[in-house]
């Protein structure tokens, strides 16, 4: 038995496991948080998810919430997710009122400027006032280039596959790494789906490692 | 998950289905014979599932022209003996209303379940309504599902007592169910009828006052009938927590909270939750009642349990104090989640409760409203019309903007701002039809093909008739477009996925005697821009349909055909005037830090339309 198996002994201990993940609409990130939850189910845990649906769609916030475990609501109480998986930089500080200081927070470097930064009635934030923001609440931060890694692996729409990969090499995550990859193949359309779990690996080797300072 | 697998995973298997995705599997597991719906957020899913699943489920399935019209069709059916069902969000059982509160009258032979999909907080919708009330309002038994497993279960169990007490049964979601996903163990699909037979009776089914007066009556025993049955049901059950202080009272999203908290805090209390919720188990309530000291009832969105619950207290003469909205314990208004319920209970137990470190950043983070997507012909529709206001020399801060249920009244937005009016389906020509009788300013209404053939036909005959003056553009995409993309009376697709004779907007117009009618292809926007003009100097009614199929159709197609031609800036040639950024507003177009305009190859469709907008010819095809 590999080590990877005795995950979800830690979720017996610790009742609920809450993530949350947010991202900007035609992110994957509801694709992301589906192949969690159905990896979940095919461990026998139980799972709950929220999904945003409808006008959000439309270059919008989109956040979906798990809970894994003997929960009835998948929504998540305010500085109660144990993960925070953010597709760009300025969502995770949007979320940041779901996290406590001893969450894990990965976040995706890529910036997503809408067009009302364009248009002048909105602003961006400098990248590292945002990084020095969450990394000064919370202990646990992993900044990830995902959209590089995504070009690299040859697509740039696995961007989600590369912070999904991040997620499962978290200490606490608590469902096998070999279900997740289970449940991508049956999520993700056959012909991406090498791409995608070469996404997924990088993102997976490099949290392993700690990758913290890309991007800071 | 394949959404086929809701069809074709067997008895025993567990599926992770959204609430929506529940409702068709306990659907067919009921033998559904006929589901007919018109898409609406939160309901939107299931329709989509029934689409790509119908034929091989040997189920009947249409996306009706609109709620009242799909209520008809699974009535219809109904009373032919077979099982139907029809969902809805929760303002389209408004359009639905007229036929869906005789249907409880008439009774139906087959079972027939109607569900509405209520948005509390209306994130996608007019207003907040509680349909629990429209169950009241008609008299139709209603039951409250907490997640997607007992949807599916609740599916069952609707036909078999809608068939039992020959009434339609009312199943209400919230968007937070409707949208959650959870773990669902399945069983055996049963094949429905294909056929029934409609065995006449115009005493059941003639709502003539001869006729209602003894359906009036008959209702009110049926629902005596059935209150007695809810008092007895398994589905409203007692969870005991140890504990008699605090007896809470819920239903639906509002349960999952309660018992979060509950169980987070360990709290000793008592909880019913009412699932079969109308006709409200009195006697079962009461018993409660009398098992706990005070009473705290937790529900979205109107107080409907509790006032039931206060009178309740009255005509017993119990003295104790109940807790809710109306005192201010929990809000009034939108929808709830554990930190809410929790900050109520936090009011009235005696326990210190689970508090958090509360982040918060002091950043302004930049705006992501929705927008219109890349390539969206309305955009550029919009641009061609503002174009030839302009060019006419009109005031267009003197037009009157009438817009209606759909994306593009997101042209309400800037640069747009063209939305000065929505209030329901169909409402930009009626609306228009008053203004033009009661102000002398011009009047443009803007309306989707969908809502055109849902609710925009009868105020076109009426704006007609009545001499009106306006011009209405029907920005027809070819798709129901906000909900995902459905098909819709204009398209050559049913709801099977079959062929279908394609309805001409153009035609009705013609019929119905319309004084100007142009279609035109709003890429194009030189020649959009003449027809705007021609039909703005129009006296009486104009139809201007601006026919060109969603972005999200043309990328598929695209996708599937291997084209993918991106647009992209030309520096040297770039003048940095900013029409294409400030007044176009496309998504893909942004200005970089060095101040030079750029297209995000990720986000450009390679419409084009940008192409045209550039003075500069600036934007070309990227080589």
């Amino acid at each position: 038995m590999s080590k990877e198996s005795d995950r979800g002994e830690k979720m017996s201990m610790k009742n609920i496991y809450k993530i949350q993940l947010i991202g900007v609409g035609g992110q994957g990130t509801i694709k992301a948080s589906t192949i969690v939850g159905e990896a979940a189910m095919k461990k026998g845990l139980n799972v709950v998810m929220s999904e945003v649906h409808g006008m959000a769609q439309r270059g919008g916030t989109v956040v979906t919430e798990l809970k894994i475990g003997e929960a009835h609501s998948p929504l998540i109480e305010e500085g109660a997710a144990d993960l925070l998986i953010a597709f760009e930089p300025t969502e995770a500080l949007r979320a940041l009122d779901k996290v406590g200081r001893d969450s894990f927070v990965i976040v995706n470097s890529s910036p997503i400027v809408p067009f009302t930064v364009s248009l002048g009635i909105s602003e961006y934030p400098e990248l590292s006032s945002v990084f020095e923001e969450i990394k000064a609440k919370i202990n646990n931060l992993l900044v990830i280039d995902a959209q590089k890694i995504a070009k690299e692996a040859g697509s740039i729409i696995s961007e989600n596959m590369v912070l999904l990969g991040a997620a499962v090499a978290t200490p606490e995550f608590p469902i096998d790494k070999d279900l997740i990859i289970q449940s991508m193949k049956e999520n993700l359309p056959p012909k991406s789906i090498e791409t995608n779990l070469k996404t997924f690996e990088s993102g997976f080797e490099l949290a392993k490692k700690g990758g913290k300072s890309i991007g800071i | 998950m394949k959404v086929k697998e809701i069809l074709t995973e067997k008895e025993g298997g567990k599926l992770f289905l959204l609430g929506n995705e529940a409702a068709v599997r306990g659907a067919l597991e009921s033998g559904v014979s006929v589901a007919s719906t018109y898409p609406g957020t939160p309901s939107s899913e299931t329709g989509d599932v029934f689409y790509k699943i119908a034929r091989e489920a040997g189920v009947y399935f249409e996306f009706s022209s609109n709620e009242k019209v799909a209520l008809e069709v699974s009535t219809a059916a109904a009373a032919a003996g077979l099982r139907s069902f029809v969902f809805m969000k929760h303002v389209g059982l408004n359009v639905a209303a007229d036929s869906f509160m005789s249907t409880v009258y008439t009774g139906v032979r087959g079972g027939m379940i109607v569900l509405s999909a209520d948005d509390p907080s209306m994130y996608s919708s007019q207003n907040e309504q509680d349909n629990r009330i429209m169950a009241r309002l008609a008299g139709i038994p209603l039951l409250e599902p907490s997640n997607p497993q007992e949807v599916k279960d609740l599916m069952k169990f609707g036909f078999e007592l809608s068939e039992k007490f020959k009434i339609p049964v009312l199943m209400r979601t919230t968007t937070r169910i409707s949208h959650m996903r959870g773990v669902v163990n399945l069983g055996t699909i049963i094949q429905g009828k294909e056929k029934g037979y409609f065995k006449k009776d115009p005493s059941q089914f003639i709502v003539a006052p001869a006729y209602v007066v003894k359906m009036r009556k008959e209702l009110i025993e049926k629902l005596n009938q059935i209150e007695e049955k809810a008092k007895n049901s398994p589905l409203n059950k007692i969870i005991d927590k140890g504990g008699r202080e605090i007896g809470i009272i819920t239903s639906g999203s509002a349960f999952n909270y309660v018992m979060d908290v509950v169980s987070e805090n360990n709290l000793k209390v008592k909880i019913l939750k009412l699932t079969f919720s109308y006709p409200f188990p009195e006697k079962l309530v009461l018993d409660f009642i009398n098992s706990v000291d005070n009473i705290l009832i937790a529900e979205e969105v109107e107080p409907v349990m509790e006032k039931k619950v206060l009178t309740i207290i009255g005509k017993y003469n119990i003295k104790k104090k109940v807790y809710g909205k109306l005192d201010g314990t929990l809000p009034r208004i939108y929808e709830y989640n554990p930190d809410i319920v929790e900050a109520g209970m936090a009011k009235i137990v005696d326990k210190e409760l689970i508090k958090r470190e509360k982040f918060s950043t002091k950043l302004s983070l930049p705006l992501r409203s929705a927008v219109l997507c890349p390539g969206c012909p309305h955009r550029a529709t919009y641009f061609a019309l503002k174009k030839a206001i302009k060019k006419l020399k009109l005031k267009e801060e003197e037009i009157i903007f009438s817009t209606d249920i759909g994306c593009y009244a997101l042209g309400l937005e800037p640069p747009y701002k063209m939305g000065d009016y929505c209030i329901s389906m169909g409402s930009s020509l009626g609306i228009g039809c008053g203004f033009s009788k009661t102000t002398n300013q011009k009047i443009i209404s803007f309306i989707g093909d969908s809502t055109f053939f849902h609710a925009g036909i009868p105020p076109l005959v009426n704006a007609v008739h009545n001499r009106d003056k306006i011009l209405l553009v029907v920005m027809d995409n070819r798709i129901t477009g906000m909900t995902g993309g459905q098909t819709n009376p204009g398209v050559p697709v049913d709801g099977m996925g079959n062929p279908a004779p394609e309805i001409s907007i153009e035609k009705i117009a013609r019929g119905v005697g319309v004084g100007l009618v142009k279609t035109i292809d709003p890429v194009d926007l030189k020649e959009t821009e003449e027809i705007f003009k021609e039909a703005l100097q129009f006296e009486g009614v104009a139809v201007v349909i601006t026919k060109h199929p969603c972005a999200m159709i043309t990328d598929a197609e695209n996708r599937k055909k291997g084209i993918s031609i991106k647009y992209t800036v030309n520096q040297e040639e770039c003048s940095k005037c900013l029409i294409c950024v400030k007044n176009f507003t496309c998504p893909a177009i942004y200005i970089e830090k060095d101040s030079s305009v750029n297209i995000n190859p990720l986000l450009c469709d390679g419409c084009g339309v940008c192409a045209q907008v550039c003075p500069k010819k600036a934007i070309e095809v990227k080589k």
